[in-house]
């Protein structure tokens, strides 16, 4: 997490394990002996730190490679084939994979309800966590029951907890359905409904994320210096709206950040409780980007296609990440 | 303009008791320092008086008015704070105008996109935004009303957080160690700043320090704090020349005053460190007192006896004009500082054994409780008029 962090933070920083270690080590960071830079010879300690700067960052470097960089690629040249799996021998097809996935219907609509998904869990999620967090940090007992309570969800393992849920959201016997019945509202075949299933599992989403937003915020609640609060009842900021606008929410405004990426990052890889409550269904309705995904590679075996999915999937979050990032850095850390 | 009353001001948290029966009296105009030890109660005092805290007993007024469960906006008071405590998101315009919008905008004009339409709103951000123009200026920081924060230097910010204080014209400014995260010339720099500023404001100031030559260079009067209890209010020559005990006397000055145990031999006479010393002391023979004598009370003596203390030198100290000398004595445990002028002791060596001379009636008398012993007569301590203030080194 606090790796994630430290990527997100600051500009300036942004240059990876590599970069870190030689700040860390003052001199010798690895770029002296890379080709290219200037020609230095390296005599006794400065020799010395640059290996130890090397020792020390090569294996993170090289896991980085083996288990990150290389898939990557892999993937990536699996999607230029028509390779299916099990398949001897894959044909180079260029960029049709990509053509097919961008016209196809049921793409589109997974695409799409990936996104309605995000749109729904994120700020869902980041108010409420907030709400919670305010609320659990102005109370005075009780504390650790609640944030224990409210981060229950997140540990938990999600396949288990759609179990419940889907007890819960049973049409006859489910408790919504009986409680709502039993005021007089109207009831619904939740997760059998066109309509309400991407809503009831954005609700899910929000209720397994919640704590996680809530712990973070009750984190930057306790690191923002009394002294601002006390400036604001001077300055006459004293009513709850006025310290939450002048201190409360401008201070989180990091933390924020942090909580919108992760939490819209956890949003667009939601996949068990599709797999398990839906899947994907009725119809499309409720297929996402990660299930089309598992389903085209795994149960229909066209890997090449799959692989085609996965490098869009990793573009959208890779690209929303970054553009979150520039653009909300800029604003939350007041520089 | 208003005068500060304090009166029988407790305070505790959690059954440790931070004030007892705090009472002060300041006067309209006046810069107070709040002096002491850190841990001492004076920022609690200094956050009761802004209405941040709530005491535990007693009564405050400002300006005759009472002000116990007042709101801090509404005490007209302003406080700078030892962080600066500006709002980082904002520039250093908005931090200013922030006062002014929160008094003078309703709740409804101070929303972002509704506010703007309303008609008064334009109107009163204009008239805000000259007076943060006027202030900045008044401060010289008029270029710096676009930054943030963040992009400021310690002295920039001190005086962006004291342009956020007066921009509201408070009849009383607090100030909470407002100097102490400077470097040591630019908090010399601001400290005649601010006290600049008192002069031309006219209004009072309640400064708390722990640092001693901002209380001695600063006030009209300083108040020493310590342990939750107000020990002496006074002007500072007078504090430092004429302590009520002997805890004041302690912390007050440096080099630290020096105690000696004493033995009082007969009316007038004192034996100290294997010497006597001719003081004004009414007492009964063999009564036990301490000797109070500041660093520069001694002198270079010519020969041993009476009137003059004898010591082996342990470490010379060279400040320029002048010598600090620390001595062992017999009979004294701590070592001994002695403030001699650098001309007239030219050729003090480690290991050198040296006459002190000492002036009588700059020796302050301690009885064993830490109570002062008054002089029959009154010494030049305490006419005060002639006492040189020393200075006051970090």
């Amino acid at each position: 997490m606090t790796a994630a962090i430290d990527v997100f933070s600051s500009g300036p920083d942004r240059t990876g394990a590599a970069g870190k270690l030689g700040r860390g080590n003052q001199a010798g960071s690895p770029r002296d002996v890379l080709p290219g830079s200037k020609s230095r010879i390296l005599h006794g300690p400065k020799l010395a730190e640059t290996c130890a700067a090397w020792a020390l960052a090569g294996p993170a470097f090289l896991l980085l490679i083996v288990l990150f960089l290389l898939p990557v690629i892999a993937v990536f040249i699996i999607a230029l084939t028509d390779w299916q799996f099990g398949a001897l021998s894959p044909k180079f097809v260029g960029l049709a994979n990509f053509h097919e996935v961008f016209s196809d219907e049921g793409f589109r609509i997974s695409l799409f309800n990936t996104m309605v998904y995000v749109l729904i869990v994120v700020p869902g999620t980041v108010v409420l966590g907030l709400l919670i967090a305010l609320l659990i940090e102005s109370g005075q007992s009780f504390r650790a029951f609640y944030r224990a309570v409210h981060f229950l969800p997140y540990m938990a393992t999600l396949a288990a907890m759609a179990v419940a849920w889907e007890a819960l959201l049973h049409p006859t016997i489910g408790l919504v359905n009986q409680a709502l019945s039993a005021l007089g509202l109207p009831t619904a075949n939740w997760l059998r409904d066109q309509t309400t299933v991407l809503p009831v599992l954005a609700v899910i989403g929000i209720w397994q994320n919640l704590g996680f937003a809530m712990v973070l915020f009750l984190a930057g609640l306790k690191s923002i210096p009394q002294d601002l609060y006390d400036a604001a009842d001077i300055d006459g900021a004293d009513q709850w709206l006025d310290r939450l606008r002048t201190v409360t929410l401008p201070m989180l405004g990091p933390v924020s950040m942090f909580v919108v990426i992760v939490v819209a990052l956890r949003a667009f890889e939601v996949f068990d409780t599709v797999q398990i409550l839906t899947q994907g269904g009725p119809g499309h309705s409720s297929e996402v980007l990660l299930y089309t995904l598992y389903r085209e590679s795994f149960q229909y075996l066209r890997t090449g296609y799959g692989a085609a999915v996965t490098i869009v999937f990793l573009v959208i979050v890779v690209a929303l990440t970054l553009i979150q990032a520039r653009f909300m850095d800029r604003r939350v850390h007041y520089k | 303009m208003a005068d500060v009353q304090i009166v029988d001001l407790g305070k505790a948290f959690d059954q440790i008791t931070v004030l007892q029966n705090v009472s002060l009296q300041v006067a309209d105009g006046e810069f107070l320092t709040l002096l002491g030890p850190s841990g001492c109660g004076k920022s609690t005092l200094l956050r009761i008086l802004a209405g941040l805290e709530v005491q535990g007993s007693g009564s405050v007024s400002i300006g005759g008015r009472v002000v116990d469960g007042v709101r801090a906006k509404h005490r007209n008071v302003a406080m700078v704070f030892q962080s600066y405590a500006l709002y980082p998101h904002m520039t250093v315009a908005q931090n200013m105008a922030l006062p002014l919008r929160m008094r003078r905008l309703t709740a409804l004009q101070r929303l972002p996109v509704v506010g703007a339409l309303l008609p008064e709103t334009r109107r009163i951000g204009a008239e805000i935004a000259v007076e943060v123009t006027q202030t900045a200026g008044a401060l010289g920081i008029a270029h710096l009303l676009d930054r943030k924060p963040a992009q400021l230097s310690g002295g920039q910010r001190q005086r962006v957080a004291v342009g956020r204080a007066m921009v509201r014209h408070p009849t009383v400014f607090l100030m909470d160690e407002p100097l102490s995260n400077l470097d040591a010339k630019l908090r010399v720099q601001m400290r005649a700043e601010i006290k600049e500023l008192h002069r031309r404001l006219g209004v009072t100031f309640i400064y708390v320090t722990h640092d001693q030559a901002e209380a001695m260079t600063l006030s009209d009067r300083v108040a020493v704090m310590l342990e939750g209890e107000l020990l002496q209010v006074a002007p500072p020559q007078q504090i430092y020349a004429d302590p009520a005990e002997r805890r004041v006397a302690e912390f007050v000055g440096s080099p630290k005053i020096n105690m000696l145990e004493g033995v009082v031999r007969e009316q007038g006479l004192v034996d100290v460190a294997d010497s006597a010393l001719a003081i004004d002391v009414e007492g009964e023979a063999g009564a036990a007192v301490m000797l109070g004598i500041r660093p520069e009370a001694f002198y270079v003596a010519d020969r041993a006896g009476p009137g003059a203390l004898t010591g082996t030198v342990r470490l010379v100290e060279h400040m320029g004009s002048d010598l600090y000398v620390h001595l062992d004595m017999r009979g004294v445990v701590e070592a001994v500082i002695a403030r001699l002028l650098a001309e007239r002791a030219p050729h003090i060596a480690i290991g050198q054994v040296v006459n002190l001379g000492v002036r009588p009636d700059r020796v302050l008398l301690f009885a064993s409780d830490g109570s002062r012993i008054r002089p029959r007569r009154p010494t030049l301590a305490a006419t005060a008029s002639v006492t040189p203030i020393g200075e006051y080194v970090q």
